[in-house]
């Protein structure tokens, strides 16, 4: 038996420790940047030594004694035309640790600064991939398709404006902190579907996006456990991923939920989001907060993972679900899979009827064609399903969904 | 304590009663505006607060040259304009954040939050 290599060591041990090391660093020195460069400089000296060396006895501890040295010894460089910057550090050094418990975990500080409302929200993202996930800058640019120059300019930008504007390096007070943690999981979310709905681009589906957003989820669900919307949104994403293996064809065309190999459903992925959906369903059960938009979301793709097939799927639970989710987000899009859903309930006429008073504020939007060809086609209706698969193919921008869209307007008869 | 500048905008020309539909309406801006300068300078929060003339009564002054080059008007050219503005001192940008919606609902108008410079910063700036 061996045991893993130094390369996967350091793999792992920057999972695990550069969120810690970046955050502990940030409150003990009071500066992200400084505690950024010191990090990524213990790890890439973590990738010279220990090959050479061996491994430490304890990695996690040796990386963060070695960014807590080079952090010092970059602020001592720094400010040596200061002295009293110098003695201004020496202060700092004496500062305690921390009490640790969920709501002081420094990482959870860094989160809240890194998704503040104050950054826009492509610089909220990446600022979270980067100190919080501890991508690289080159992962976030190509994540994001954007050149490296322009991501490192947008996270130079971001952290600037942290320091200049004093944006605070600290949990929201109570009266704000569902306002802004649901500003963190927008983030989160916004990653996870960057990587699963591709805009743009040759991956149909961009993995390293989506588990970093898993990832992203299980420290935020780690940091507050109690929170029913940050346990949804986690139960939403494993139950999405679960069904990647089956959403793309071998010949690389988008393969629809009634089309998938069910048996390709991840079901590790699919018992741990259906555990989560089930601890929040008791809590709600014994008077707990109502779900939110995640947690309902999560239920809605519990109802299809259930389904031993796309015919026996509970459709009128869906339609109910996304009935109580238009509430709560009266957005056109959740109208949108509402009124798909209402086709397979009561027939793709009543459907179409629904998604028809959607067309102002949805032309844009090649989704909407896609479900209007899809319902025209099941009415016989082909002239006008062919023109709704021309407008959803001018609009997508995914390839596997173009070659998906493509096959079918080909099929159309008549 | 970091400061920040609270801008408010509006039109280069005011319309009757300063732009708000009514004088009632004007007043009770101008009220609700006091009362939050005054709950400011209670919680040491206020360095400055004061409102502007139309910015049709400004003049430009370039001193650069042999000599001062006057100009009738404002310095950039917009729509809108500096209306009036506050200085604060805050402990960091959610608390300024925070004053800043409120200033925003007493004087009926969109607030911009800038951080000042400070030593810190300014050192920064000669010392790349």
């Amino acid at each position: 038996m061996t045991g893993p290599t130094v390369e996967q060591v350091i793999t792992r041990v920057h999972h695990d420790e550069w969120a810690r090391v970046v955050a502990g660093l940030t409150r003990h020195f009071g500066d992200i940047d400084t505690a950024e460069e010191a990090a990524a400089e213990a790890f890439a000296a973590a990738s010279e030594r220990w090959p050479r060396d061996g491994l430490p006895p304890n990695p996690g501890g040796w990386i963060v004694t070695t960014a807590t040295r080079k952090a010092i010894d970059r602020l001592r460089r720094e400010s040596r035309r200061d002295a009293k910057q110098q003695s201004a550090l020496m202060v700092h050094d004496d500062t305690p640790p921390e009490p640790t418990g969920p709501v002081e975990d420094d990482r959870l500080r860094l989160v809240f600064t890194c998704c503040h409302p104050a950054l826009a929200m492509e610089a909220r993202t990446a600022l979270t991939l980067r100190l919080v996930g501890g991508l690289t800058v080159a992962e976030i640019a190509r994540a994001f398709l954007v050149q490296e120059a322009t991501m490192a300019r947008r996270i130079t930008r971001a952290k600037a404006k942290i320091k200049a504007a004093h944006i605070p390096y600290s949990v929201p007070s109570d009266a704000d902190v569902r306002d802004r943690l649901a500003g963190v999981l927008a983030v989160v979310y916004l990653v996870f579907n960057e990587g699963y709905l591709a805009g743009a681009g040759e991956d149909p589906v961009r993995a390293d996006l989506t588990d970093e957003a898993i990832r992203l989820g299980r420290l935020l669900r780690d940091l507050v456990p109690d929170d029913g919307e940050v346990a949804g949104l986690l139960a939403l994403m494993l139950l999405i991923d679960a069904r990647r293996p089956a959403r793309v064809s071998r010949t690389g065309e988008l393969v629809t939920l009634d089309e998938q190999d069910r048996g390709a459903w991840d079901r590790a992925l699919i018992d741990e989001g259906k555990a989560l959906l089930r601890q929040r369903v008791d809590v709600v059960a014994a008077g707990g907060e109502r779900p939110g938009r995640y947690q309902l979301q999560a239920a809605i793709n519990a109802v299809h993972t259930d389904a031993p097939s796309a015919r026996d799927t509970d459709w009128s639970t869906i339609v109910a679900l996304y009935g109580r989710l238009s509430l709560l987000d009266p957005s056109p899009i959740v109208r949108l899979n509402r009124a798909v859903a209402v086709a397979e309930v009561d027939g793709p006429a009543v459907g179409l009827a629904e998604v028809d008073r959607l067309g102002e504020v949805l032309d844009g939007y090649h989704a909407f064609h896609a479900a209007r060809a899809d319902l025209l086609r099941r009415l016989g209706r082909s002239s006008e399903s062919r023109a709704a698969y021309d407008r959803a193919i001018g609009l997508a921008g995914n390839e596997a969904e173009l070659a998906y869209l493509t096959r079918r307007r080909d099929q159309l008869t008549g | 304590m970091p400061r920040y500048l609270l801008s408010v905008f509006g039109p280069a020309e005011r319309a009757e009663f300063g732009g708000y539909p009514s004088r009632e309406s004007m007043l009770q801006a101008f009220a609700d505006t006091g009362a939050f300068n005054e709950r400011l300078r209670e919680n040491g929060h206020l360095v400055f607060a004061d409102g502007l003339e139309p910015a049709t009564t400004a003049t430009t002054v370039d001193g650069q040259g042999e000599r001062p080059a006057f100009t009738d008007g404002p310095y950039l050219e917009t729509k809108e304009h500096l209306g009036g503005f506050w200085v604060i001192e805050a402990d960091d940008l959610d608390v300024a954040l925070a004053l800043a919606a409120d200033g925003s609902k007493a004087c009926r108008g969109v607030v911009e939050v800038r951080p000042f410079h400070t030593e810190e910063s300014v050192e920064a700036m000669l010392e790349p």
